[in-house]
Parts: C-alpha cells; structure tokens; sequence
C-alpha cells in the first residue's frame, strides 16, 4: 500500500505541570504555561514515521488545530520525521470550546481533501481525556477503525491491528482506507533531535482555517464550570468493630 | 574571634588537595567495598552510571555504536538563554543591522521554553533595559510594578523592628520595577526571535569542543536515549555539534560547563572562590484587602541566628491578580549540617509581620535556585581563547542590592560589542583559531558594573566577625552609607561554602515546626508546584565521584545535609534492602537545577551535569 498518512498532533499542557483552575472557575490556567505534545500523538506520529522508513507508505502528514502556537508542535513532528504540516488556525472563544466533533469534522474533510489512505491519532488527549476524535472521524468517512492499537501491521490493502480492550488483546483485521488510534505499548517514540529541528524548519506547514474546509466549528457544549478535584479528607481510625458499625450508621451507610 | 576559616588561597589549595587524596581512594567499581571499616565489610550499590563518571570508551554496551556527531557552522554560539545570553544575543544583532552585516548568532537553552528555568525576586533595575531598548515601554517588557513603598526589618521570633532606608543605602528601590522575571525574560527572547536570533529552548549544551590548538571550538548538545543504567536505548541519538567563532557562557549560577572552562583554563588561580546562597521562592494568590501592589519587603534575623547569611523578600505585584512574590535567602557558608533551608523559609512565613498578608490565599508555584554572593573579589578571569564568561555564570551580582539582572545584562551587551568589530574584521590576524577577546574584560572594568561591585565590595564579607549580622550592618553603615565603599581595603570571604560544614556532633539538631498546610507546607507538595520533571529512563544527573563517599563521610560526620540543603528532595538516604545501614537513594527526576548540591556537598562529591534538554522545572513567570 503507498499512500498518504494524516497524522494528528495537539499541543497539551505538559503533563509534569501543576495544573491550576482560573478564579472565575471558566477553565484552566494556559498563558505562560509550559505545554508540549500530547504522548498519544507522539507515538502516533513515531507509528507513522516508521512506516514510511520500511516504505510502507509515501508521505506523512501533520495536521494540528489551534492558534499559533500549534506550529511549534507540528514542527516537533516534523522534526520527527513528518515529511509537511497543515495548521488549521482556531483563536480565541473558538479554541476554548474545539472539541472531538469539531476536529473530526475537520479530520475528515482533510482525508478526502488530501487522499489520505489513513489517518493514525493519539487515541485520547491528557488534557481533557475524551478518546472519541478517532471513533467519530472514522464514523464521518464511514472508514473501519482500529482503536487502542498496540500493533500494526500492513497486510496487503488490509490491516491487522492488535487491540488493548479490558479482557486482554484483540486481534482484527481492517480495510484500507481506515482510521488507527495510539495505545501507550504501540512504539517507543523516537527524540526530535537538533539537527532534526533544524531541518525541520525547512518543511512546509499550510496554513489554513476551518471555513476553507467547509467546516463548521461551532460547539454544542457549554463549560458551566471549571473546579478543582475536591480536597481529599483526612480519614478516622477507629478501634473496635463496633466503632466501626456505629460510624457506618452514623453516616447512613448500613 | 575572627574566624580561622579565614586561611589565604594557598593554604586552602593544600587543604583542598588533601582532602580530595582521601576521597579518591576507591576506584569506582561496581561494587565498592569499604576496607576501612572495622566491622564487617558494605557493599555500596551503583549509583552513578553517567558517562562522564564512567566513559562509554571502555564500556562493553556501547561497542559498535555510531558515535559521530552532526555539526554546524555559526558565527557566535550561546550557552544559556537568560538575561546575560538573550542580551549578548540582541546586542550582536542590533550592532549586525546597524553595520549591516550577516551574523548567525546561535542560542541553546536547556529549559524547554525560554523563561521557564528563569527563578528570580526579582527587584530589578532598569539601567541595562533602557541600554539595549530604550523604547522597552513602547515594545511592551513586562515591567509594569514600579516600586512605591520600600520597608526593611529586623525580625526576632515576635516581633519586628523596621530599619528606615536611607537614601544611600544599597537595598533603597526608587526607581526600580518588581519584575517576574521568567515574563521579561520569555519578552527578551522574542525580541531576540524578532531580530533574526536562531533560539534552541529545549537542547542543553552539554560538552565544550575544543580546537587543536586548545581554543574554544564550540558545544555540543546531550545525547538522548541512555538508559538509566547507562546503556543505549534503541532510541540513543547523539547531540549536535555547534561550532562558533567565539562561544558565550551565559549559564547562570554555578553552572557546569564553566565549571570544566575554569579547570582547563585556570581561570581562577587569582582570584576568590565564588560564595553562594540559596533563595528559595514562593508565588502567592492574596486576599485583595492585603494586596499593596508596588510595595517591598525585606526582612534579616529570625529564623537565622546572627551567624548565618540570609533575609527574606515579599514583593507585591501590580499586574492585575492580587500576586504576591515571596522567598528566603541563606548564605551557603551556614556551618550547622542540620539546617534546612527550606524549612527555615517555611517558618519564616508564620512570623506575626509575614503570616496575616498570606492568610485566606493560594500558593501557586514554588522553586529554588542559587545565587552568587561573591561580588568582585570572587570574579575571575572572564575570556579565553575561543570564548567568555557572561552573566551570573563569573557573577556580578550586586549583593547588598541583591540584584545581579542589570549587571548580567550589560555583560552580555558588553561582550557583544567586544566581540562584533572581530567577527567582522577583515584579515583578522588571530593566535588562535578561536578567537580570544580580553577587550570584554577591558570594557567591564571600565564600566559602572566594575564601579558598583567595587563599591559594595566589602558588604558581604564584614559578616564574618562575632556580632555577625549586627557586625555586618554596622560596616555597612558606617563603609557604604558614608563612604561610599571608598575604604582602601578589600576584605577576604571565607573561604569555599563547602568547607564551612561543621561535623554534625559538634551541632545541635534544629527543631522545625510541621508544615500547617496553609501557610507553611511540605517539601514535596512544593516540589510538585514547580512543574519538575527529569525523564525518568536516563543516567541520574546528580554524578558521584565515588559512589561510597555519601554514607561514607557526609552521613557519617554531617549525619547527610543534601537530604536537608536540597530544595527539592533529591537526595534521600535510605536503611539498605538487606542487612543493616544506609544508602544514597538520588531522585534525578525532582531536581530543580538549582545547583546547591554541587556547592555545597562537603566532599565535594556531587558533580551536577546537564541532563536531557527540555526536562527540568517549568516555571511560568518566576
């Protein structure tokens, strides 16, 4: 199979860092705030680079979402061995509210614009844990999808791609063109090193907004509220058993 | 009494070497058997594994690795992407326009972004600023807290007794702006980006490369992808090779590549050794009846006893939240291994004077970093062929004014100009192939940098008689305030801050209170705030010389004072899994680089290098 590879990256809040809540409780505090690529897209983006180094596809695309700073993560991709970039430009309230539906919706329209024969993503993001953009692109282009891949292999114009489920692995084979999302035991992602960078900084990334895809960005959701997880209490330590059935009580419990 | 610790160069040099001889006995080896104990004999298991300690030459795992590096040609490179280098890098390129010449100025920084390993009060003079930008206003530098209320204080374990600032005195703010310095510094690199400035952020220089002839050649970047027990991984990639015409040593305090430049270059055979403190900072949300935006707040004396070095900073900000900056400072020439310098800044903020503004608000982050103290008998030789020395790395920190930006600043601006008319020189006829240029040594003694350290340069080391601070306070008085540092003496330090250690037996513990939770909390939670992270699958940074030295001698006679100077929690030692005694458990991933470690280590065991670029604290705006 040679083809085309779209590869989606988001630029998250760097997962070492404390995150803190806004005092108008409206969301999470971003300026200044140290972000990097979500871990899923990295390996994603490694699952596509080695493809294309065993001659298994042509090109690999980078495609991110988001102001400007986005570029900074496709260039990380690129440095990693993304042959160009797309940044789909999203500021402000817009940004705020882009979820799973929105970038799908863009993710499709760009693999029917781009001829993509796959699309390979993180299969969810630290920041907001949704695991759904992979399912619901698959869903818009009525691909197949091969969800919390821990290994790929290219059969021909099929694909068998083993699968992370609860009850162990899972084993399927999918056509071509399909949708694959990342699992953590997928690859381990490779450095972008300096040289790399530099090289990087040669790529092309196209630059282009979501109207100019037909897409609809607006959101469905509202964010009421934005709160910090609830202190965790100190516990009691009680001596007798009938300490402790009285306690349950106590709390309505039994 | 005046302190016996007060030997000159030479003794100390002796001492020194001694003391190294007895440390150097073991030959690191896999398993280090201590012969000199009496009692049966411990194994100490590996710590270090770094291919500094332990080289890849001899190393069986790394046979038939490809070693070669890719290089790349700049006119000038920089190590360090603070004030020194960010200013050296916009000066070069100001005076490249100006000419209009082609010059690649190249600068790498081992945080991930520019600004986030940046930790200062920060009080900061805007002399240098209005150097480099004179419409620094106009291009928006994020300094917008001009300084409108200036109060110190003497703090005894109740009460507070205010000292008035006399117009004069070096720690007088008028005219000076509360800065976040982590902000400006993010501002100065993008002016930098903006002037055609090839910024790196996230790739640490981690070698210096030399010439043939011995110059200065370039750096190289760390390697990535060593296993923590020092193999290669699959991933393994070998940094890059920078080369420049002349290289820039912008690391900050302490910082270890200048480290390695002294020794090769004995570039401080004739001067002091660098003293240092440690400042320990917090960044706090306050109730906004308690916010005083523009005010500032020192305070000497509780918790310290007068015989150690030290003070407190509580800055408020103006930039719209009610923010407050706040740390303690302590010398790192404290004697008593039981000391704590984390602890010590965790109760001064329930002093009576300090703990009401912080009632009812929010820590939000929390670092630590060295700082120099050593003023102008501790700088030394600052340019060698193929390179030179800029910023708080050779330190020119005003101590008493505790300020070292403006002056960091104008080295770096002062080291462009020396440099620029030789990188553009036709037919320059060189010595080396790296070029040496001594006119920057020339510039600063000429400079008001040279003036101002000159004459503060007595401050620091009159606190080392019997009254201690009262001592100091009264030189400073007398000295500073009326005659303007114009005495025509200089006073030596004391000697290295690692040698002032007092063995544990002869000191008493220290009682801290526990952490409140509120006001006061403990170290790691405030670890955690910082935003640290050293990617756990890497040789651990924190390299032993001799990985038996730890238990051996600093537990042994300093009953372990990393486990207590280190702000981050780092070194830990642990009861052994087997049999009985202790061992060093060293935490690599929580350092903070703040460098206390290697300063203060009595064995002066602790090598601190760089670690994989991009790791490290994520300071936002510190």
């Amino acid at each position: 199979m040679s083809g085309r590879v779209l590869v989606g990256v988001k630029r998250v809040i760097d997962y070492a860092v404390k995150i803190r809540v806004k005092p108008d409780n409206s969301s999470v505090v971003t300026d200044g705030v140290k972000h990097s690529m979500n871990p899923f897209c990295e390996i994603a983006v490694e699952e596509a680079v080695k493809m294309k180094e065993k001659k298994l596809i042509k090109e690999v695309v980078a495609v991110s979402c988001g102001p400007q700073q986005a570029q900074e993560t496709i260039r990380t991709a690129l440095a990693m061995g993304a042959d160009r970039g797309i940044h789909v430009e999203v500021t402000g309230k817009d940004y705020e509210t882009l979820g799973p539906l929105q970038i799908s919706k863009i993710m499709a329209a760009l693999a029917k614009k781009e001829e993509a024969q796959l699309i390979i993503l993180g299969k969810q993001a630290i920041d907001d844990d949704c695991n759904q953009t992979g399912q619901m692109t698959a869903a818009l282009l009525d691909w197949p999808q091969g969800t919390f891949a821990s290994e790929v292999s290219l059969e021909g114009d099929k694909i068998k791609v083993v699968r992370e489920v609860d009850g162990g692995l899972e084993t399927i084979k999918i056509n071509v063109p399909a949708v694959i999302t990342a699992d953590l035991r997928l690859n381990t992602p490779r450095y972008a090193t300096l040289p790399n960078i530099m090289k990087a900084k040669k790529k092309k990334i196209a630059n282009m907004k979501p109207a100019d895809l037909g897409v609809d960005i607006t959101s469905r959701l509202e964010v009421l509220r934005v709160d910090e997880p609830p202190q965790r209490q100190a516990g009691v330590k009680v001596e007798t058993v009938e300490d402790l059935v009285s306690k349950l009580k106590e709390a309505g419990l039994v | 009494m005046f302190p016996a610790s007060r030997y000159s160069t030479k003794a100390h040099k002796c001492i020194r070497a001694l003391k190294t001889v007895q440390t150097e006995h073991a030959a690191p080896q896999l398993y280090t058997t201590l012969h000199r104990r009496k009692c049966s004999s411990v194994s100490t298991p590996r710590i270090t594994t770094h291919y500094t300690i332990h080289s890849r030459d001899k190393d069986s795992r790394w046979e038939g690795i490809e070693m070669e590096r890719f290089a790349d040609e700049a006119d000038v490179v920089i190590v360090g992407g603070g004030p020194a280098g960010l200013s050296a890098a916009i000066r070069l390129k100001q005076l490249a326009n100006e000419h209009e010449k082609e010059l690649r100025v190249c600068l790498v920084e081992k945080a991930s972004q520019i600004g986030a390993h940046t930790l200062s009060g920060a009080c900061v003079e805007p002399t240098a600023l209005s150097e480099l930008f004179p419409d620094w206003k106009e291009r928006g530098a994020p300094m917008n807290t001009p300084v409108t209320e200036d109060v110190f204080s003497i703090l005894t374990e109740k009460h507070r007794i205010p000292v008035p600032i006399l117009p004069g005195l070096p720690m007088r703010n008028h005219g000076n702006y509360i800065v976040r310095l982590g902000n400006f510094v993010r501002w100065l690199g993008e002016q930098a980006e903006e002037l055609g400035v090839e910024l790196y952020p996230g790739y640490a220089a981690a070698e210096v490369l030399f010439h043939e002839d011995g110059s200065v050649k370039g750096i190289a970047t760390n390697d990535v992808g060593i296993a923590k027990d020092g193999s290669p991984k699959d991933v393994f990639e070998r940094g890059m090779e920078l080369h420049a015409k002349v290289t820039l040593f912008g690391e900050g305090c302490h910082g270890h590549l200048a480290k390695q430049l002294y020794k090769q270059f004995n570039l401080r055979e004739n001067c002091e050794p660098q003293t240092y403190a440690i400042g320990l900072k917090e960044v706090w949300v306050i109730d906004e009846k308690k916010w005083r935006p523009g005010r500032v707040e020192h305070s000497v004396g509780w918790p310290l006893n007068r015989n150690t070095y030290g003070g407190s900073f509580l800055y408020h900000l103006n930039e719209g939240e009610p923010l407050v900056a706040l740390g303690f400072v302590v010398g790192l020439d404290y004697t008593n291994p039981y000391l704590s310098p984390f602890r010590e800044f965790q109760r001064w903020k329930h002093h009576p004077s300090i703990a009401p503004t912080l009632e009812g608000g929010s820590r939000i982050a929390y670092g630590a970093r060295a700082l120099n103290e050593g003023g102008i008998q501790s700088i030394p030789k600052l340019t060698f062929p193929g390179g030179l020395l800029i910023g708080c790395s050779p330190g020119f920190m005003n101590v008493p004014k505790i300020k070292g930006t403006h002056t960091a600043m104008k080295s770096g601006m002062l080291a462009a100009e020396a440099i620029f008319p030789k990188l553009t020189a036709e037919g320059l006829d060189s010595e080396t192939t790296g070029l040496h240029v001594p006119e920057y040594t020339e510039a600063l003694k000429n400079s008001w940098v040279w003036k101002e350290l000159h004459s503060v340069r007595n401050i620091r080391p009159s606190f080392h008689n019997y009254f201690g601070l009262y001592g100091g306070m009264i030189y400073t008085g007398v000295f500073y305030w009326i005659f303007r540092g114009k005495e025509p003496w200089t006073l030596k330090h004391a000697g290295l801050d690692a040698n002032q250690l007092k063995p544990a037996k002869e000191c008493t513990p220290i009682e801290y209170p526990k952490p409140d939770g509120k006001i006061s909390f403990d170290l790691l939670s405030s670890v955690a705030l910082s935003g640290t992270n050293q990617r756990g699958d890497q040789p651990p940074h924190l390299t032993l010389k001799n990985d038996s030295v730890p238990v051996e001698r600093n537990l042994a006679i300093y009953d372990g004072p990393e486990q207590r100077f280190c702000p981050a929690g780092v070194y830990e030692y642990v009861p052994l899994e087997t049999g009985d005694g202790m061992r060093l458990q060293i935490n690599a991933q929580n350092c903070v680089h703040c460098k206390t470690c290697d300063i203060k280590d009595p064995s002066q065991n602790i090598n601190w290098v760089v670690p994989e670029g991009g790791g490290g604290p994520a300071y936002n705006g510190m």
